[in-house]
């Protein structure tokens, strides 16, 4: 004790001294320990990145010793999404700021730090992240928490979503499959979107392509689509591509995707996708879907088969229908499009088995899903096998319209003339007959359940598929015996002339086929009504449903 | 367009044998479903009948189902038809012809 107090004027100065060094050293960590919340804050605050070139690239920075994966969102969000405007707002700031500070006209990183937040310009677009935390990966805050659900998956997880924001997919067909495929594909964070189709939005479309909306009607379905995608996800990159996808353009397109998606409508383009993405080395990812029923598979992927190994000789043109003919429920291909991002995702981030090698079957009217187990790669087959006879520098030549004997689009072909043309008349021409009072008979050859939707008055319903059993109804029809009130015609009526026999359909295909097997069926004065009820609104009634 | 109504198809037994008879539940999918006018049929056929005869027996009741032979995915039990196999009592096969639309 005597010795303390011998020092004690010392000791208290130094203990003075070393208390204030105590009291500023807790300062600092309290002062350290805010700012550490406020990063923690602004972590719900979106990232601020903007460019007139969207681009995906991987960058080293003088800040990380890792790549960092940086998105950008392109330049169309500045002029058309208003809920991205604060953000945008934050990212011209801090350009501003980067501008002022530090001129970058070589596109040479730098970066400056802002509260917290540090702020990069790299090329001339703005990245920002957080500086002060351990990098386990390459996610930055809002990345973080925009995909936190998913990041919550323990098979999907932060590698899940790291590749997937990597990764470019080509949607072909922005219809029916297409609308679900983009919009959860959009949303799930790819990093680039591809999407090709070159019809425009229609009326009919609207009750299953859902990415398109009623203002879009008449718009072009890749800048409808993809308005919406950028809506949902203003960091996505999103590649518009008009010209549709031909045997000209098929390979060049393909090559820049990592994984394609089928979401066409006809047989000749599924022929060209499955070549192309063969050729080119990419997983085909398979929907198809019409009326009730759907089906999905992963092509050439995983030494699986491709669509020529499954079906080598395309079906007949009349076994491929489309959905303007058959028609389609509209929750169908939203399943099947659904599905086919699923299967696109997984592919994408290296998460589960995709589909490859097995056929899925959704038959939606008993609500039954079947897998069936594929064959494997071909060995034979022209594309995949052993000894392919196409290569990417000669599929452009392959004629696919011939090889299907089928359109590269779903439109329905020119009506043929099958009938020498005084076998028939105009829908003019027929109205006019009917206002001068001429006795006939007026058959409607369209199944049943089309007769249900719109028919002309006076028509009587016999569907083509039902013709040869109805003969003697048509017989009866012709005598001018009506079936319900047979015996109130008097005999003499009976004996008299046949009366002529008009033909209608939808589109006046089966009408000419009926006109041919009528005329050579004892009914010699009997007329097709060319062009068929979609000719009779345009040319007499506007105002008759066309569906 | 279609029933879901299950039909049966019961051949004529091989002259002079007094052969086991079998069935085969059969599964129609598009096109196919539309063509035989229904989606299940029940096919009795003879012990060692192969997947080949039943589709020639299915084609011989619906001749429709001729145009599509060619180009569709036949399976046994959910696993694919490459050559013909011998069907078994109460195996399931399937007739898959592609759709195109979307």
């Amino acid at each position: 004790m005597g010795e303390i107090d011998r020092a004690s004027p010392e000791i208290l100065k130094e203990l003075e001294a070393l208390r204030k060094a105590n009291a500023e050293l807790l300062s600092e960590i309290s002062a350290l320990q805010k700012q550490l919340q406020g990063t923690v804050e602004m972590s719900s605050k979106p990232i601020c990145i903007d460019g007139p070139n969207a681009i995906s690239l991987e960058h080293n920075t003088k800040f990380f010793s890792q790549t960092q994966h940086i998105l950008y969102g392109s330049s169309s969000v500045q002029e058309s999404v208003a809920p991205s405007e604060a953000k945008l707002e934050v990212g011209s700031k801090a350009r501003a700021n980067i501008n002022e500070e530090t001129p970058n006209s070589q596109g040479i990183s730098v970066a400056h730090l802002e509260n917290d937040w540090i702020y990069e310009d790299v090329g001339g677009c703005i990245r920002k992240s957080m500086g002060n935390c351990e990098r386990l990966h390459n996610l930055d805050p809002y990345t973080i928490s925009r995909y936190s659900r998913q990041l919550l998956v323990p098979a999907f997880g932060v590698k899940g979503q790291e590749n997937l924001l990597k990764s470019s997919i080509l949607i072909i067909g922005a219809g029916g499959l297409g609308s679900p495929a983009a919009l959860y594909l959009a949303a799930a964070g790819v990093g680039c979107l591809g999407l090709v189709d070159h019809d425009v939005v229609e009326l009919d479309n609207l009750h299953r392509q859902v990415i398109h909306t009623e203002g879009a009607v008449g718009e072009t379905k890749v800048k409808s689509a993809a308005a919406a995608c950028r809506a949902i996800n203003s960091f996505l990159k999103v590649n518009e591509h008009y010209s549709g996808l031909q045997a000209s353009n098929a390979v060049n397109i393909i090559s820049k995707y990592d994984i394609i998606v089928d979401a066409t409508d006809n047989l000749p383009t599924r022929y060209l996708i499955n070549d192309a993405c063969v050729v080119m080395g990419k997983p085909l990812v398979s929907g198809a879907a019409l009326g009730t029923e759907g089906q999905l598979t992963v092509y050439h992927h995983d030494d699986g088969p491709c669509y020529r190994c499954i079906f080598p000789v395309p079906p007949p043109p009349d076994a491929c229908q489309s959905c303007s003919d058959a028609g389609v429920l509209g929750v169908v291909p939203g399943i099947i499009g659904c599905l086919q991002a699923l299967e696109a995702i997984k592919l994408a981030s290296g998460t589960g088995e995709p589909l490859s090698s097995r056929l899925l079957i959704l038959d939606a009217l008993t609500t039954s899903v079947q897998k069936v187990k594929l064959r494997g790669r071909n060995h034979s087959c022209i594309v995949c096998g052993d000894a392919p006879q196409l290569s990417r520098e000669n599929l452009h030549q392959f004629d696919y319209e011939a090889f299907t004997s089928s359109l590269m689009s779903d439109k329905i072909p020119q009506r043929k003339q099958m009938l020498p043309l005084s076998y028939g008349v105009s829908c003019k021409e027929y109205k006019r007959r009917c206002e001068e009072g001429e006795l006939h008979v007026l058959l409607d050859v369209r199944d049943a359940h089309q007769y249900a939707i719109s028919a002309l008055p006076n028509s009587v319903n016999v569907p083509f598929s039902q013709l040869k059993e109805r003969v003697p109804q048509i017989q009866d029809l012709a005598k001018g015996i009506d079936l319900e009130v047979e015996e109130a015609y008097p005999t003499e009526v009976l004996a008299q002339s046949l009366r002529p026999i008009y033909v209608i359909c939808r589109r006046g295909h089966d009408s000419q086929k009926t006109v041919q097997f009528l005329r050579s069926n004892g009914f010699p004065d009997t007329f097709d009504i060319v062009g068929g009820l979609e000719c009779w609104t345009r040319e007499v009634d506007h105002h008759f449903p066309k569906y | 367009m279609t029933s879901a109504s299950i039909e049966s198809i019961e051949t004529a037994k091989g002259a002079g044998f007094e052969n086991h008879r079998i069935r085969v539940s059969v599964l129609m999918f598009a096109k196919a479903r539309e063509l035989a006018g229904l989606s299940e049929v029940s096919l009795e056929v003879d012990e060692g009948a192969t997947t080949a005869d039943c589709l020639k027996i299915l084609v011989s009741t619906y001749d429709k189902l001729q145009s599509i032979t060619e180009s569709m995915v036949l399976a046994l039990n959910h696993d694919y038809v490459e050559n013909p196999v011998v069907v078994n009592d109460g195996d399931e096969l399937a007739l898959i012809p592609p759709i195109s639309g979307g």
